[in-house]
């Protein structure tokens, strides 16, 4: 390891760079070990300091979680989310200062159906997931993206049916009690429905109904972002049905400025705040939180690489893609190379997203529903009779979507593949 | 434009010419996604040929694209150095602080490359 003290020979040319310093800024004794916003040079005990202090502040600033709230932990294996795990599992060890106090379980969806992996490496891949979630000991659920096929929302005909009898039989009960049981009735009631329909949940017709959705779509902008919204409706879907109120999601700062950035081409522009900020509550019972936001990538890989914590690569509908395959992937290359010769550029869009807030009033959950988009849950931005793009023939859901969903419906050639739940929602909104 | 980064050899006792000679035995990682380039082998002990020069990071990356890279080049590396988005570590410190591509590698140093984007 090069020390500052070494003899160097008269041969060897050394110009000393004042934004390169050898030793850590924070303890100024060890040598640095790795530089984080551009000038910052850490050792490795300050660096692991720094990095776990960073997601207690991030949690006790916005003091969003309450002791003993049940939080969802969305773990896409990938590096960010396993390192919020781990953050996690750090902060709620009993030797904690001042420990996290929250109830946590994790979701790990596998997308392998629409990225057109194979059955052999898709179990792989959640077998190796689910040994690092094992170890955390904390509930888990594998979720499986051709799953959406089978989600009932809360409005079919046999849920309304044992709504009315469990009313008939309860209606003696005190207020509160009564609220109590119907909240567990109910959810076991939308558990026995979705598991009814999931023996197997990985039937080769589920598997080929999700290939024909993402093939129906022309663009892979528009597949990401479908993908996207489809993951969304999952964890919401688990998070309801197993009583959680907060998701976490572990979106780096990098993630979320190539996120605001490409989002903003999408067309979600009215909805940045939400789609990047530490708290969504579009959803309303559910509110999804980003501990990781105040992350770069590097400082992640980094941490992950030095206190061994594990992480699984999965493929994507992105691998190998080409810089210029989505929009998702264009503002991503554009970003990073950005970055490279100006290291301020991703903290910059990140202190300017910070300072977006939406300008109509917030939904609350009284609002009536029909004015959220069907499919991302932000608010419409558009008039009926304002869209340009044509839809196709069978299903018209111009009326229920804002103007990003419909550009992503826009590229599919044929809607009614869509999942039944969006279809049967669809369907109820326009009847109203 | 850019200020030159001091280049470091680290001190031993033999003769820094016999030292330039010498081949060199690294050990190479990727992650991240980045394996998926190199038929998915995250490890490498690879032995740099001799040659006059000492060998340096940016040689390195010449050398890992003729005989390591098994597709997609421009995913790995491009103009002289790595693409955006992948981290470098030499001997688990940053190689910003080793002097990225002007870094010399010595006998047995571990190099780890740790893709950071999206889908690998």
């Amino acid at each position: 390891m090069c020390q500052v003290d070494e003899e160097y020979n008269g041969q060897l040319e050394h110009v000393a760079t004042p934004s390169v310093s050898k030793k850590c800024v924070k303890c100024k004794e060890s040598t640095a070990v790795l530089i984080i916003r551009a000038v910052d040079a850490f050792c490795r005990c300050c660096f692991k300091e720094y990095f776990i202090h960073k997601f207690r502040a991030m949690l006790g600033k916005n003091r969003i979680i309450f002791p003993g709230e049940k939080v969802l932990l969305a773990v896409s294996g990938g590096p960010a989310s396993s390192s919020m795990l781990s953050q996690v599992k750090e902060g709620l060890s009993r030797d904690a200062p001042k420990k996290l106090r929250f109830v946590p379980g994790i979701i790990h969806i596998d997308e392998g159906g629409a990225s057109g992996q194979s059955m052999e490496d898709r179990r792989r891949a959640v077998a190796q997931v689910e040994s690092v979630l094992r170890s955390s000991n904390y509930p888990y659920h594998i979720v499986y993206l051709e799953q959406v096929s089978c989600i009932k929302l809360q409005t079919g005909p046999s849920y309304k049916a044992a709504v009315d009898q469990f009313i008939q039989t309860n209606q003696n009960l005190h207020p509160d009690l009564f609220l109590e049981n119907a909240w567990s009735h109910l959810s076991s009631l939308s558990m026995q429905e979705v598991q009814n329909g999931l023996s197997n949940p990985i039937t080769p017709e589920n598997t080929q109904a999700l290939q024909r959705l993402f093939a129906s779509v022309r663009t892979l902008t528009a597949k990401e972002d479908l993908l996207q919204t489809l993951r969304q409706h999952l964890i919401l879907h688990t998070a309801r049905t197993e009583g959680y109120t907060k998701v976490m999601m572990g979106d780096s700062c990098s993630r979320l400025a190539i996120k605001l950035l490409s989002n903003i081409s999408l067309g979600r522009g009215a909805s940045l705040a939400m789609d990047t900020g530490f708290s969504d509550s579009r959803y309303g019972d559910v509110v999804i939180v980003r501990p990781m936001r105040d992350y770069s990538s590097k400082e992640i890989a980094y941490y992950n690489r030095m206190f061994d914590v594990p992480s699984v690569f999965i493929p994507g509908l992105d691998t190998k893609a080409q810089d210029k395959a989505s929009i998702q992937r264009l503002t991503e290359s554009f970003v990073n190379k950005l970055q490279t010769d100006f290291p301020a550029t991703v903290s910059t869009i990140y202190r300017t997203s910070e300072k977006l807030h939406t300008a109509c009033p917030p939904q609350n959950t009284n609002s009536p529903t029909f004015d959220k988009c069907l499919m991302c849950a932000c608010s419409l931005d558009t008039n009926a009779g304002e869209s340009h793009c044509q839809m196709p023939a069978t299903l018209d859901l111009k009326s229920l979507l804002c103007y990003s969903c419909r550009l992503t419906i826009k590229d599919m050639t044929a809607v009614d593949i869509l999942p039944q739940y969006i279809l049967a929602e669809a369907e109820r909104k326009k009847r109203r | 434009m850019t200020a030159s980064l001091p280049v470091l050899v680290r001190g031993s006792d033999s003769d820094v010419s016999n030292k330039m000679a010498a081949p060199i035995a690294l050990h190479l990682e990727f992650g991240g996604g980045a394996e998926l380039l190199f038929d998915g082998v995250k490890e490498h002990h690879v032995i740099l040929p001799d040659q006059s020069e000492p060998w340096d990071m940016k040689q390195l990356l010449v050398w890992i694209r003729a005989n390591l890279l098994k597709e997609r080049p421009e995913l790995f590396v491009q103009g002289d150095t790595v693409r955006p988005g992948i981290l470098v570590l030499i001997n688990d410190a940053d190689w910003e602080l080793m002097g990225e591509l002007r870094y010399e590698l010595q006998d047995q140093d571990n190099v780890v490359f740790i893709s950071t984007l999206h889908g690998g």
